[in-house]
Parts: C-alpha cells; structure tokens; sequence
C-alpha cells in the first residue's frame, strides 16, 4: 500500500531527471500494462503511461497533437519514455500536454489509493508551477480528450527564447460548433487559462478577456520577462483571432 | 532476468532506483558519458532495442528483458558503423565527450529527421564544435587528409584520438576500472558567508559504508590558491581545503568517502553543522563602498584584491581634442564554462607508495607541485596525469578537487573518486567573470581616436583565483591594438561572497572588448564614418609598439601582422545580401580582437622524441589535450620534422612522469609553446642522429594574433527574436598548421561567444545561491541556435611561432559580442549594453525606445 517515501513512476524522464533524496519506493505505472490510446465514441482516452512517440505516432492526423508533441523542450529520444501523464503531473508552465488537454476539454481521471476515482478537466488539474490538485498516493489514470474538440479547428501560437527552447508562451484557438471561440493561455502563465467565447470575439473583447489575467499571474523565469510573456501573449492571441476568422 | 548490453547478457540486476547510464558504465561500457544526468546533453544515448534513449533518465531496471546496443556495440567488429566513420572522417568532434551520444542519435535518424537537424538533434550538446563539423559528419562530407611525409604541417591530418573517440573507447577521466574505488561526496555551504562553529558527524559516520569524514579540522592549516599558474604568486593565497569560514552558498564544507555515491550522498544529508552567519555581499560595486562585510577579513582589510590605475598621455586635453565623445557603462553575465566532462579526480597509492591523481584538468604539473606543497611530499612522490579530458575552456585551469581526493587517499591509504555533478558545476565550480566595464571615447571627424578612458570593475567572487590576472590581461590588448597614446584605466577586481570566478577562454579581454568595440562602433557612426575604415585609421601596424596604462612584460610584439587582411574580409562582408522576413528590422556590425600568442612572465614546455626503430617515434610532451588539437599540430610539426607521416608518431601525454615540465594547457600556449618544444626536440633528434632527443621551449618573445568578426541581423520588433542571417570571421594565427582543426576551433569559439552573447546566464538569488543550475535553465547552444560562420584565414608568417604560426584557442571568442552587439545597434536603432541579448530584452529595449 502507499506510504511516505513511495512515487508513482511514469516514463522516469522527470524523476530520473534529478537527485530526490525523499523517494524511497519507486511504484512502476507502465508495467501495469494499460493500452497507450482508447477510441471512445466520444472521443479518445489516453492511458497516463503513453508515451509522446506513441501519441505523435497514433494521433499523428491532428496538427495540434504534432505540434504539442513537438513544442516540448526535449529531444525524440525523450518522446520514446517520457509520457503524456507525466507531462502532466510535472506541473510545468511550459508542459505541452498541459496545453494541448487544456486546449481540447480534455478530462483527467484520477484513482486514490482506495481505488476512489475522480475526474477534473486537464485546465483544473494544474493548479500552479509545479502544483497539481492530486492528493498524497493518487495517480493519473488517463486524459479522455472530446472527439468533436479533437476534430475542430486549432490556431497554435508558440514563444520562446530559443528556436526550440523551452516555451515561454503556448496559445491555442479552437473553434466550438455555432461560432464560439476558445482560447487557452499556458506555459506564459503559472497555470492555464482558458477563456471561452460564444461568439467570434472582436479585438478589443479578446483583449479585455487576456487583461484579467493578473500581471503576477505571469510566470518570471529564465525562460522570459513577465512583461514579455504579457506582451507576446496578447501578440499571438490577435494573430489567433484574425487566423480563426477567415 | 538479464540486459542484453551489445550482443551479451548481463546478469547482474540493477540497483533500486538505477539509471541506466551507471549500470552500463558499471557493467564496463565506459563510452556512456554523463554529461548532464538530467536528460539535457545526450551524451549518453543509447539504443534499447533499436530506439535511442538518454541513458541518465532511463530506469535501469526497464532494460531488463531488451537489447541494449552502446556505442562499443555498433561497429560490425573491427568495420565501423557508417556514422562512426563519417564524423571521423568530417572529425565532427574536438574533445570528443559528446560524440558517442551524437553518432549514436545520429544512427538512429530516419530520412525525415535527417533533413531537419536543428529539430532532430535538439537533445545533443557539443560545446566545441559549433556544430558545422557535426553537420558535415551527418551528411557524410569528408574533411580528413592522408598527409604525405613531409607534408603533414598545413594538412587536414586528423586527430589520432580520433579512432578512439567514434568508437566509444577514448579513456576519459572518469573512464577507469578501478578495484576497491571509494566514493567522494562533498556537503556544500547553504549560507554566503559563515562560520562554521560545528559539525556533527554522528549520524552521517552511522551509514553503511561511510569510511571517512573530512571537515576544516582535517584539512591543512595552509592557505593556496586553486588557480594554476607557473608563477604562484599570481594569485592570492585565501583558499583552504576545507575552511572554517565559508564565504558562499556552495562551497564545500565537509566531504564524506564511501563505499558508493549514494552512501556518501546519504550521509552529507546527515551531517549536522552548525552556522554562524556573517554578513554577506554580493554585489562588486557595495563591496567598493566603505564599510562593505569584507569577504576576507581575516586576511585582507578590504575587498580589492587588484587594482590597476595608469594612464597615457593627457586624457582630459584628447577629450576636449575630440569632435564627438561618447560614453556608456557595459555589463556581462557570469558564464559557466560547461566542458561536457565535469570536473574531478582519482587518487590512489601505486605500489611504490606514490600519489597518483588522474584528474580532469588543464595542468597536470602545476596540480603535482600545488598537491606536494599543501601536504608537505616532494613533488617525486606525486603523479598527476590526464586521460583524454573532456572539455576545459579555461575551467579546468583551477585545483578544484586534486586537494580533497589527495586528502583522502593520504587519509584511507585507498583510491578515491570525486566526480563533480552537473548542478555542481554550476555552485561549485568557477565562471567567467562578471564584468562591468565603463567606456568614454573622443574622436576626430577625421577618424582619428584622441582618447579612450575606461573604469573596470571585475567581480571575482569569494576567491581571487585568476582574479587580479583576468583584470590585468582584459586591459592590455584590448587597448593596445589601437594606436592611441591617450588612455586612461581604473580598474578593480573585488571578492564579493558569490561562486569564484576564474579563468575563462578569453581571460577578461572579451569582456573589455565587447564595451570598448561596441563604444569605437557608435564613435564611428557619430563622425559618420563606416567602422572598418575606422578601424583602419587607428590600429597598430607592423613596427608599432604595443602600449597600454600600466606595467606590461615587454616581450610582446607584433612578429607578423594579419589584421589588415582580416579588416578587408570585414569590408568584403558588407557587400553580400541576405533577404530577411518582412517587417523586421535588419543591422550589419563588426569587430576586432588581439591576443598576446602566450601569458606574460614565462610559460614552459618540455617535450622528449625518441625513436622507435621502423620510421617511428614517440614523443611525449607535458601539455594535455582537452580537444584543442594540440596533439594532431604536435604530431604533424613531428612528422615533417622527420621526415614521415603523423600515425608513424606515437604520442605519450600530459603526465608529471614523462617530461621534467609544462606549464599547461591555457593562454593558447598548445602550438607555440608545446609545439615550440616539439619542434625544438624533432629538430635535435635529426641534427644528432641518435636515438632520443629533448626540446623546450620558455614562451617568450610572444607574438600576437588577430581575429575580426562580422554579422548581419535580422531582428522581430514585435517580439524581439533575433535571426543571425550571416556570420563571417576572419582570423590571422599565422601559418595555418591544421586547416580543419583551426576552423573547427574557430567555428566553435564563434558558438561559445554566441551562447554568452545570446543565451547564457548563471543566476544567483538574492541570498547568493546558484538558481540555474542544470543546462534546461542555462540554456547551452544548440544545433538550432548556431548559425554558419564563414572562417577566413589571413596569409601571414611569424617570425617567433613554430613553422610561423600563431595562438588560435581562445581568440575567436572575443570579437563575437561586440560585432553581434554594433549589428544589433544598427538593425533596431538602441545601444543595448548588457549580454546575454535574449528577446525579451530585445523587445523592451525596443519598447523603451519608443
């Protein structure tokens, strides 16, 4: 059973990653053996311990998959292990399958310790850098991604420092059935920001929805300025709405 | 169930927690290299069945079950893999540390990939070559020659490692078996500036396997300093083995041995030490001001450890001389220099008694008589010698853990390692210095510079190592390549409670240069005249003297002069178009460097040629070889001395046994002083006829060697992202011994410049600790962020230089960040003053502006 000490272990790329002196019992997810990708008729569930390669490869024919996949900071090699729940679970700012669940209504399934289960949309999960709302001995199962949300019309927007650095900004626009528009703010801030539109929204409603995000609300790192993140965040938000309009 | 490691099974089970990197390193596959252990370098890529991985964050016990192929497993026997044999013959390596990660990622690239390297090599750092040459070697261009004998000296020779290197069998530092190893973990300081009123080892000697504690209690009462020059008195004595002042986060206060990492590790958990905290500062400029905590108090009344004042001529009379005068204050980050090989040592007792270091630096001999002198042993009874090292940069020009693997191995009687991590490297180790440097500027319309004034403030951290060496050296050719007889230097090199800084490539003149070039850049646009023309009319010409504020050796001249050659490249450079993205901004800047072909004050090199019977020879020579090259120019200089080809001379190296001395590996001394000494040897062998002769060589007179730099940019207003659209350098090193080795360095000094010019940042937070300490937050060059540099080599002869050639090594380096700075001042209109230029401060340098 669970205990002080115990980490559930995905891919390993982020716990092996460095020293963690407080793991004593490392619990193995994949071998668990759970089939990397689900068709639902709703939609897709994706197990926890599918790894980047395996969704680039299996979801190759949507451009946002490919593009989330590719905007993470780490080589192909690491898409070979690392997994789309452990993306997850790091809790980074900049973590693309935080962007890409947040983006498509992706809904995580968690299990307790007890075998309880619970589901949180992917934009809930994370909660701040590096802050997840999982409870002490609880794992992600699996993020079930909505089939319509999947197949809509994406808008991909990526800033950062270096060519293929870690993202200092990740924007996605999404069209909705009737018109309505989604925007999801992530990797500029310390967790995601989805703002929703029933309507095509103009500039100047676009722009009064990003304001609310808070200036402290911008992550300050080495990756990028606070200031920086704001700006290049309501730079590529417009160039979204203009793309998503024609 | 066993790991199939190339071909064999391996029965031994992984330890709980293992990655796979160290058990395959402890099953005997030493060409796993670690460079990062955090997934950042890829130098440890491997295949697990067929799929290539970063072996440092793959669960070992997930091989279990699969074939695992290493680099010692991809060649067919003796035929070698057709990537293994491309990047010998491109030699798409210099160290050489990276590159079984490299030809392993790069075996595994399908087609696709293969066409789009900036993406498909992300996951693989080289911090030497810039990655032209790794370019080359993916493509297959072959760049390697078969000299002829006689002909080696001008060739494309390869290095001779280099069959060792692509396969994985180069015995680097860490690279040995040895039997009964007991293991060196250090516990580091949490304060900036404490005493250490106690530690409490109970607990930490209760863990299994702890066999040894050390604290200040231990160590020597002896002062020294961990900068390694041949005049000891170049740098201040402030530095213990172990002290029981710590002056910042990071130094080490205890080191614990045992019988593996992880016990030791365990065991510096435990250790109970208890503080005094003393005030701190950490920033130069308060540490000027009076009442500053002084970072030495015990030792020193204030916080200067060198200062230099000095002018030529009247100053204030060439300002009011000028008809334009410009002033402006210039700030570099601190750097890290991230030789892909971490620091550290093995030490043992040979059978006679003697301790024996394999370590992991620059100065094998200086290391010896710094190990002697701090425990009191003849220097006979010290061995220091290298494998294949790994990277240096000028870092490894430091004793950061000879001193403590010595203590330990006089303490057990038992070999001892100490490798550093990778977050070490960054706490513990040394940086570039930090610089502030403030620059005024008065010129002529007709071109003419009437005066220079300049006010350095040099931040050498806690300890001096290289501190007051660095300031001095940053004010000489960085002023005495201009014919200005009015310059004034205030200069200050000042201990603050941070990580010390030390020698790094460039030796302080980078950072001068980039405030001066960048200062004589908008001097120029104020007179209205373009800056090669500008240059022109004020460098030093063959027969000028070489002056600047203050006392200087007097053995420097200019032995054979380039530099006009170089600036007709610089012209050439403006007259090409490249085609930018619409909207965005483009500027085209240029600049110049001088490097002195040696340090001031005597720089030795022995070196000793015998002959082997059958047209072959051994030489052996003290410098080490840390992919500078030095090896391949000291082989062919041999080869043609003698008549025959480079592989007919067999090279011994970089160990206290062989020669009587070397002075080491830096000041860019490979070629013209070693191969000085080689030259000298060879030539004493032909003229006797026997069977063994000696060469040596004192560094001086010196010569000095020029480099010019040249960029066009492009630059995003809206969102301050910068595109290098074309790079042209332009070097004067003399005779051009090895024109591949000499490109390569340079592309790769033009890729180093660029990550401090464009990138690279080591942070401190406000209580003085490290914050970027793994290469995801110090952000490294990659494949994606180098661009082609164009090298160009200037026609010269020197009359001092072996075979007429001149220092290369560190030079290229420092004309980058200013040219990159003058081009960015002319696409986006503001004189930005402060490296690295990352986009976000372009673009709010850009908005200010507005």
């Amino acid at each position: 059973m669970w205990r002080p000490g115990d980490a559930w272990l995905g891919g390993g790329t982020a716990l092996f990653g460095e020293p963690r002196p407080g793991i004593s019992r490392l619990l193995d997810l994949p071998s668990a053996g759970w089939p990397a990708l689900t068709a639902r008729d709703d939609g897709v569930e994706i197990a926890a311990t599918c790894t980047i390669a395996e969704l680039a490869t299996l979801l190759d024919r949507y451009a946002i998959v490919r593009q989330c996949c590719e905007a993470l900071l780490a080589s192909f090699k690491i898409w070979n292990v690392a997994t789309v729940g452990g993306n997850l679970c790091a809790a980074l700012p900049a973590g693309p399958m935080i962007s890409l669940g947040s983006a498509l209504d992706g809904v995580c399934t968690l299990i307790g310790p007890a075998g309880e289960q619970r589901q949180v949309p992917v934009a809930e999960f994370v909660t701040g850098e590096g802050r997840t709302v999982l409870r002490d001995g609880e794992l992600l199962r699996s993020i079930f991604l909505p089939g319509a949300a999947l197949a809509a019309r994406t808008s991909y927007r990526r800033g950062s420092l270096h060519r293929y650095g870690r993202s200092a900004v990740l924007l996605i626009g999404r069209t909705a059935p009737g018109g309505g528009r989604t925007l999801t703010v992530t990797a500029a801030t310390r967790r995601p920001w989805v703002f929703r539109f029933a309507e095509p929204p103009r500039a100047e409603r676009l722009q009064a929805a990003l304001a609310t995000i808070p200036p402290a609300e911008y992550v300050d790192d080495v990756h990028g300025r606070p200031a920086w993140r704001a700006h290049l965040t309501r730079h590529y938000a417009e160039q979204i709405r203009t793309e998503l309009s024609v | 169930m066993s790991v199939e490691i190339n071909g064999t099974p391996h029965e031994r089970a992984p330890r709980p927690g293992q990655c796979l990197r160290t058990y395959l390193r402890e099953e005997g596959c030493f060409g796993v290299k670690k460079g990062c252990d955090a997934g950042d370098c890829g130098a440890c890529t491997v295949h697990v069945d067929g799929e290539p991985v970063h072996s440092c964050v793959y669960p070992a016990f997930r091989a279990q079950g699969h074939r695992v192929t290493t680099i010692e497993g991809l060649a067919n026997g003796d035929e070698l893999h057709p990537v293994q044999r491309s990047f010998l013959e491109a030699q798409g390596f210099q160290c050489g540390f990276c590159t079984a990660g490299l030809i392993m990622t790069t075996a595994a690239l399908d087609p696709a990939q293969r066409a789009d390297l900036p993406r498909a090599l992300k996951g693989n750092l080289c911090r030497c070559t810039g990655y032209r040459a790794v370019a080359d070697a993916v493509a297959g261009i072959p760049a390697q020659v078969w000299a002829r004998p006689g002909a080696a000296v001008g060739a494309a020779v390869g290095a001779p490692a280099g069959p060792q290197v692509v396969t994985g069998t180069a015995r680097y530092t860490f690279d040995v078996d040895v039997p009964g190893l007991l293991h060196l973990k250090v516990l580091r300081s949490p304060h900036a500036h404490a005493r250490v009123v106690a530690v409490d080892t109970s607990a930490a000697l209760a863990v299994p396997g702890v066999e040894l504690i050390l604290t200040h209690k231990d160590a020597p009462d002896r002062l020294f300093s961990t900068a390694q020059h041949e005049n000891v008195a170049e740098d201040p004595a402030d530095t213990r083995v172990l002290d029981d002042v710590v002056r910042f986060v990071g130094q080490r206060v205890a080191a614990v041995v045992a019988t593996s990492e992880a016990a030791a590790e365990d065991a510096c958990r435990r250790l109970r030490v208890e503080y005094e905290v003393l005030p701190a500062v950490l920033d130069p400029a308060l540490a000027l001001a009076p009442g500053a905590p002084l970072v030495h108090g015990d030792k020193f009344d204030r916080n200067v450890i060198g200062e230099l004042h000095a002018a030529l001529g009247d100053v204030d009379a060439g300002f009011a001389a000028a008809d334009e005068v410009y002033e402006a204050t210039f700030r570099t980050a601190r750097v890290q220099h991230a030789a892909l090989e971490t620091h550290g040592a093995l030490g043992w007792l040979d059978d006679d008694g003697r301790l024996v270091i394999r370590s992991s630096t620059q100065t094998p001999f200086l290391t010896r008589r710094a190990v002697a002198a701090l425990y009191d042993l003849p220097p006979d009874r010290v061995r220091v010698f290298t494998g294949r090292v790994g990277g240096g940069f000028g870092g490894k020009q430091e004793m950061l853990a000879e001193d403590l693997v010595a203590l330990a191995v006089l303490r057990t009687g038992r070999p001892v390692k100490w490798e550093f991590t990778r977050s070490e490297q960054f706490c513990g180790a040394t940086t570039r210095h930090p610089f502030r440097v403030t620059v005024k500027a008065g010129a002529r319309r007709d071109g003419t510079i009437t005066a220079l004034q300049l006010e350095v403030l040099a931040d050498t951290g806690a300890y001096g190592n290289h501190g007051p060496s660095v300031m001095y050296h940053s004010c000489h050719e960085s002023i005495a390549v201009y014919k200005c007889d009015t310059v004034r230097v205030d200069a200050h090199a000042v201990y603050t409670n941070t990580v010390p800084a030390g020698a790094f490539r460039g030796y302080g003149l980078g950072q001068v240069t980039f405030a001066l070039e960048s200062v004589l850049d908008e001097v120029a646009r104020r007179i209205g005249m373009d800056p090669v023309t500008f240059r022109e009319l004020n460098v030093v010409r063959p027969g000028d003297a070489l002056t600047a504020p203050g006392d200087h050796v007097d053995d420097l001249g200019i032995a054979s002069y380039g530099l006009d050659q170089c600036l007709d490249r610089m012209r050439s450079a403006y007259a090409t178009v490249d085609e930018a993205p619409a909207g965005w901004l483009t500027g085209e800047g240029m600049a110049i460097a001088m490097i002195a072909a040696g340090p001031p004050g005597g720089h030795f090199a022995d070196a000793t040629i015998r002959s082997l019977g059958d047209g072959r020879y051994e030489l052996s020579v003290g410098t080490a070889e840390f992919g500078n090259g030095s090896t391949t120019v000291h082989a062919q200089i041999a080869a043609d001395e003698l008549g025959t080809t480079p592989d007919r001379i067999v090279i011994r190296q970089s160990d206290t046994d062989l020669v009587p001395h070397d002075t080491g590996a830096f000041a860019s001394t490979g070629v013209v002083v070693a191969g000085q000494a080689v030259l000298r040897a060879a030539r004493a062998l032909r003229a006797s006829g026997g069977e063994i002769a000696h060469g040596h060589f004192d560094g001086t007179p010196r010569s000095v060697a020029f480099n010019a730099q040249w960029f066009r940019v492009a630059v995003d207003p809206d969102t301050g992202e910068l595109r290098i659209l074309r790079s042209v350098h332009s070097a004067d090193a003399g005779t051009v011994m090895n024109p591949m080795q000499l490109r390569g360095q340079i592309e790769g000094g033009v890729a180093q410049a660029l990550g401090a010019t464009l990138a690279e940042h080591v942070d401190l937070d406000e209580r003085g600790e490290v914050t970027t300490t793994t290469f995801r937050q110090y952000h490294l060059p990659t494949f994606a962020d180098t661009p082609f540099t164009e090298v160009h080599f200037a026609e010269t002869s020197d009359e001092i230089g072996p075979l007429g050639a001149k220092s290369m090594s560190e030079s290229p380096f420092n004309p980058v960040s200013p040219a990159l700075a003058n081009a960015l001042r002319d696409a986006i209109g503001v004189r930005m003053t402060e490296i690295p230029f990352t986009a976000d401060r372009i673009w709010r340098a850009i908005q200010e502006d507005r």
